[in-house]
This record gives C-alpha cells, sequence and structure tokens, in this order.
C-alpha cells in the first residue's frame, strides 16, 4: 500500500532527512509556515522555499479528546477515534508550528521540552493508502 | 469629552433553544422588546445594522416589522459580530447621517462546537483533515500556557464557571440556570485539556436589540440614557496568539483585544480603575481570566487570588458577567454582544433585579473575541 503525504509541497517526503518545508521573505527574512506567497509582516511577494530546521522546543500545547467538527478529518472518526495532542513547537530563528505530538499523557508534556520531527500515519484516503502527516516526539 | 451617542432602550429574546422560532422571529422579538423599552415606534427608527452568522440576511426582519423602507445594513465579524454592529450604529450617529437608529443581533446555530471550511479562515484545507480547524483547541492551548506563565490553578477555572453557572440562576434569560458545583465542572469530560465540558460555553439560539440616538436628543425619550463612550473593533497584528493559526512567527505582540481594549480606554478618557461592571468573552473559563488581564482590570497571574476571594462576583469590586455571560447564556454569534449590552444597560440604571451590583454603577465594560483574531470592546457610561 502507498503512502501518500498530507498534501502537496509541506513536507520533503520520501526522505531520510523529512523536513517542513516553509518560506522564507528575500527582503525582511520573515520565515512562514506552509510556504505562502507573500510576506505577512513586510507584504512583499519575494519569497523563497526554505526547508525548515528538524527539532524546537515545545512552546503551548493542548488535548483533542472529541473528534474535531471540521470535515473532512482524515484520521478515525466515530468510535474508532483517538484523542490526541496538538502543540507549537518553536524551531529557533524560524517559526513556530503548529503540529500533532506523539506524547499524548498531560502529565508527560511540559512547555520547553526538545522536540523533533516525524512524518506519521494518519488515516486512510479513498484509494485504501495510507495518508502520512507531520508530527513531533520528544527527544 | 462630550458624549455623542446614547442607548435608550434594550430587548432580548431569552438564549437558549426553541422550536418552532426562527432566527428572524427572535430578531424581531428583541427589536420589539427595546422599542417598547426606549418608548419609540418601529416607524420612528431611521436605519438599523443586523449582524448574524446562520441568517444570510438579518435585515430580512423589516417583514415583521414594517417595510418602512429605512438603511439597513447586515454585517459579519465572528465572534465579535455583535459589536461591529454596535459601532456602525455608532458610527452612523456620530456621522450625523440619522439621529435615531438600531443594533440587533440574532442566530440559531446547530448544538456543538462550531465548524467551517477552513479555506474560507485563509488556512489550508489539510489544516482542517489533520483535525487542527478547530476553536476549543486554541483556547486549551492559550490557558494551558497561561497558567503555567502567570501560575493559575485549575481550580480558579472551576470557580470562575461556577461563578457564571450561579449568576445563570438568577437570570430569567438564560440558557444555563442550574448552579454547578467546583467538583462536578472539574471531574466533567476532559475536552482540551486542561479544559472540561463544564467550562466551555455552547452555540445556542437568541437575539437582543439596542435602540441608539443622538446623545443631546435623549433626553426626548428617557432620563437615563446610557452613554456608549467607545466602540472599538480590532483584529489581530503580527506576532499575536491567535485562533486558526497553522504557525506563529518567532516575534511575539499583545492580541486583539488588548488593542481594542486600549484604543477603547482611550477614545472613553476612561481608565479600567474608573469600570464598576464587566462583561467578558468567557468562550471558557480560561478566557474569562486571560481577558481580565488583556483588558486591564488586573496583572498576569493576579487573577488566582482576586478570583479566590469572590471579587469578580456580583458583590465583588471587579463584577464580572452578572448575567452568567457566556458560559450560562451560550453563544448565539449574532447577538451575543448585544446580549452583554442589555446587562450593562440594566446594571447602569440600576434595573438589574437580583443581579443588581451594589453601590450605584456609573461604568460598564463589554469585550467580545473570536475567530480568526477579531475582538471588539465597548465602554458605556450614565
Amino acid at each position: 500500500m502507498a503512502q501518500v503525504p498530507l498534501a502537496a509541497g509541506l513536507f520533503s517526503w520520501p526522505s531520510d532527512d523529512p523536513r517542513l518545508l516553509g518560506s522564507e521573505c528575500s527582503a525582511c527574512a520573515m520565515v512562514t509556515f506552509p510556504s505562502q506567497d507573500s510576506c505577512p509582516r513586510c507584504a512583499l511577494t519575494e519569497m523563497v522555499s526554505k526547508p525548515l530546521a528538524r527539532r524546537g522546543r515545545l512552546w503551548a500545547w493542548t488535548t483533542q479528546n472529541f473528534p474535531p467538527p471540521s470535515p473532512p478529518y482524515a484520521g478515525a472518526s466515530g468510535k474508532d477515534f483517538k484523542p490526541f495532542a496538538v502543540g507549537y513547537v518553536e524551531l529557533s530563528g524560524e517559526v513556530k508550528v503548529e503540529a500533532r505530538l506523539m506524547e499524548t499523557d498531560p502529565a508527560k508534556l511540559q512547555n520547553g521540552m526538545e522536540m523533533e520531527l516525524v512524518i506519521v500515519p494518519l488515516g486512510k484516503n479513498t484509494d485504501g493508502d495510507d495518508i502520512v502527516t507531520f508530527a513531533f516526539t520528544a527527544c | 469629552m462630550n458624549p455623542e451617542v446614547a442607548i435608550i432602550g434594550v430587548g432580548l429574546h431569552p438564549f437558549g433553544r426553541f422550536a418552532g422560532l426562527s432566527g428572524i422571529d427572535m430578531g424581531a422579538i428583541a427589536i420589539r422588546r427595546a422599542l417598547a423599552d426606549a418608548g419609540v415606534e418601529w416607524r420612528d427608527i431611521q436605519f438599523a445594522v443586523g449582524g448574524s452568522y446562520e441568517v444570510d440576511n438579518p435585515d430580512a426582519v423589516v417583514a415583521l416589522m414594517g417595510l418602512t423602507g429605512i438603511q439597513f445594513t447586515d454585517v459579519y465579524n465572528g465572534c465579535a459580530t455583535a459589536a461591529s454592529a454596535l459601532a456602525l450604529a455608532a458610527q452612523t450617529i456620530r456621522l450625523g447621517d440619522h439621529d435615531l437608529g438600531l443594533a440587533v443581533g440574532m442566530d440559531k446555530h446547530l448544538p456543538g462546537a462550531f465548524s467551517a471550511d477552513p479555506r474560507n479562515y485563509a488556512c489550508p484545507s489539510w489544516y482542517g483533515e489533520m483535525g487542527h480547524f478547530i476553536t476549543t483547541k486554541f483556547f486549551g492551548m492559550k490557558i494551558n500556557k497561561y497558567m503555567t506563565d502567570h501560575g493559575i490553578s485549575h481550580e480558579t477555572l472551576a470557580r470562575v464557571a461556577a461563578k457564571n453557572y450561579r449568576n445563570g440562576v438568577i437570570n430569567p434569560n438564560a440558557f444555563r440556570r442550574k448552579a454547578l458545583s467546583e467538583e462536578e465542572i472539574l471531574n466533567s469530560a476532559m475536552l482540551n485539556y486542561p479544559l472540561t465540558q463544564y467550562m466551555f460555553c455552547s452555540p445556542d439560539e437568541g437575539a437582543a436589540a439596542v435602540v441608539l440616538c443622538k446623545a443631546e436628543k435623549a433626553h426626548l425619550y428617557t432620563d437615563t440614557p446610557i452613554y456608549l463612550r467607545a466602540s472599538t473593533v480590532r483584529t489581530r497584528r503580527l506576532g499575536a496568539f491567535e485562533v486558526h493559526s497553522p504557525w506563529l512567527p518567532i516575534e511575539e505582540t499583545v492580541g486583539a483585544t488588548v488593542d481594542a481594549s486600549r484604543a477603547a480606554y482611550e477614545l472613553a478618557g476612561i481608565g479600567p480603575e474608573d469600570v464598576d461592571v464587566i462583561q467578558l468573552q468567557d468562550t471558557d473559563a480560561g478566557s474569562e481570566v486571560i481577558h481580565m488581564a488583556e483588558n486591564g482590570f488586573c496583572p498576569d497571574g493576579e487573577q488566582e487570588k482576586l478570583i479566590a476571594e469572590g471579587t469578580t462576583e456580583i458583590g465583588g469590586r471587579l463584577p464580572i458577567n452578572t448575567d452568567g455571560g457566556l458560559i450560562a447564556n451560550g453563544e448565539p454569534i449574532g447577538a451575543s454582544g448585544l446580549r452583554q449590552i442589555h446587562e450593562i444597560v440594566h446594571q447602569l440604571r440600576g434595573t438589574a433585579g437580583e443581579r443588581q451590583v451594589p453601590g450605584n454603577p456609573r461604568v460598564g465594560y463589554t469585550q467580545l473575541y473570536g475567530a480568526p483574531g477579531t475582538a471588539g470592546v465597548s465602554i458605556l457610561s450614565l
């Protein structure tokens, strides 16, 4: 069965060294994730692609204990829904990225803890392929 | 500065669940109550602004009120919709286009957390597919970080929710009218850590309306005009921690609420120390805690002590959400901010009944906040 990324251009895949793909403003060095065409700080349209750092520190987090109503959630829903944790990971000097966290126990999550990018299964698409997405795990 | 705009009438259709009544029906009921409160007729109204999320055309209410041909502007601005309706109505009077008009808000939501297409919020589709496009998760994350940074306990969150349910018990217009203990609140289902089910408000149904006039004409209608000293709306700036953000920059700045609040104090020439009764956006108990500081009522972290001492109760120094707030009233988006105004007007008139704040309050304050980082603040005074 094939593994397909959640969206094209979001992270390098397949890869032994996967990176989130952001963008950087050529004029003011503002970094965004995902990549976008215009700079949210200086409003110029001179963004260039930038692979982001793999490691960072947890900045804020919570848990998602009920199935997100937003259509369509790509993970298992209904009875098969599994609660997950989500947080912002600060990639030093670049950007804070909102991502799923592999640790879901509130007792084990702490702001400032070091985390590393991983690519993980999220669910299946209509062709039966495994959708993979980005997440961070403690390291 | 002399006040330019006065509120002379307020009306509410109760908040809750009302089978058989449409959003427009409830809007018309709220308008009739506001007109009666002001002692004016629909045919006297020169313009209106209507706010709603579910009702495409709030101005359709003219079919129920009378086809008088007035200027009627519809607005939608997320959870700050009612603040935008009020601000536009006040601007219309200040500009001199009209002397007497009204702001009305109405909504009829299905139960459960709000959902939408992420692309309509300038978010990519994958953000929803990943399960991130949900407002409650943002509120969980923001208060979780705030508690760590400023020493706020889980018990404080429960105290805030318990207070708002208690205030709902003595508000005949509220949706939730049953007191809940702090234990019940803490032990209800965890939705987004540290926020439990009973710490959140629910989308529901309801309507509210406010009649406004040029300040110098207020004496024609009432002996107790309530002056609208400021009504501001602001959106997020780069670096603010806001709902529906797939990423945030490294640089940090204050949120839209702080910007709207500072602008309102400056316009009104009134400071937080002058405010006697307060309505804050309590989408969840954590939001009320954070908004106390964001609106200038205390330094970050002092909420822990203030709430434990009962400072935010009806009889306290900083009475907050005296009608039960969103937690007891639910959130019909278009109407929610005008419910806040309805409560403040009654508090300043001294007609809030069992909920009346003692000591003849003279200055009231309201704040709204919602997706995707929009806030509205109003300051009212006798």
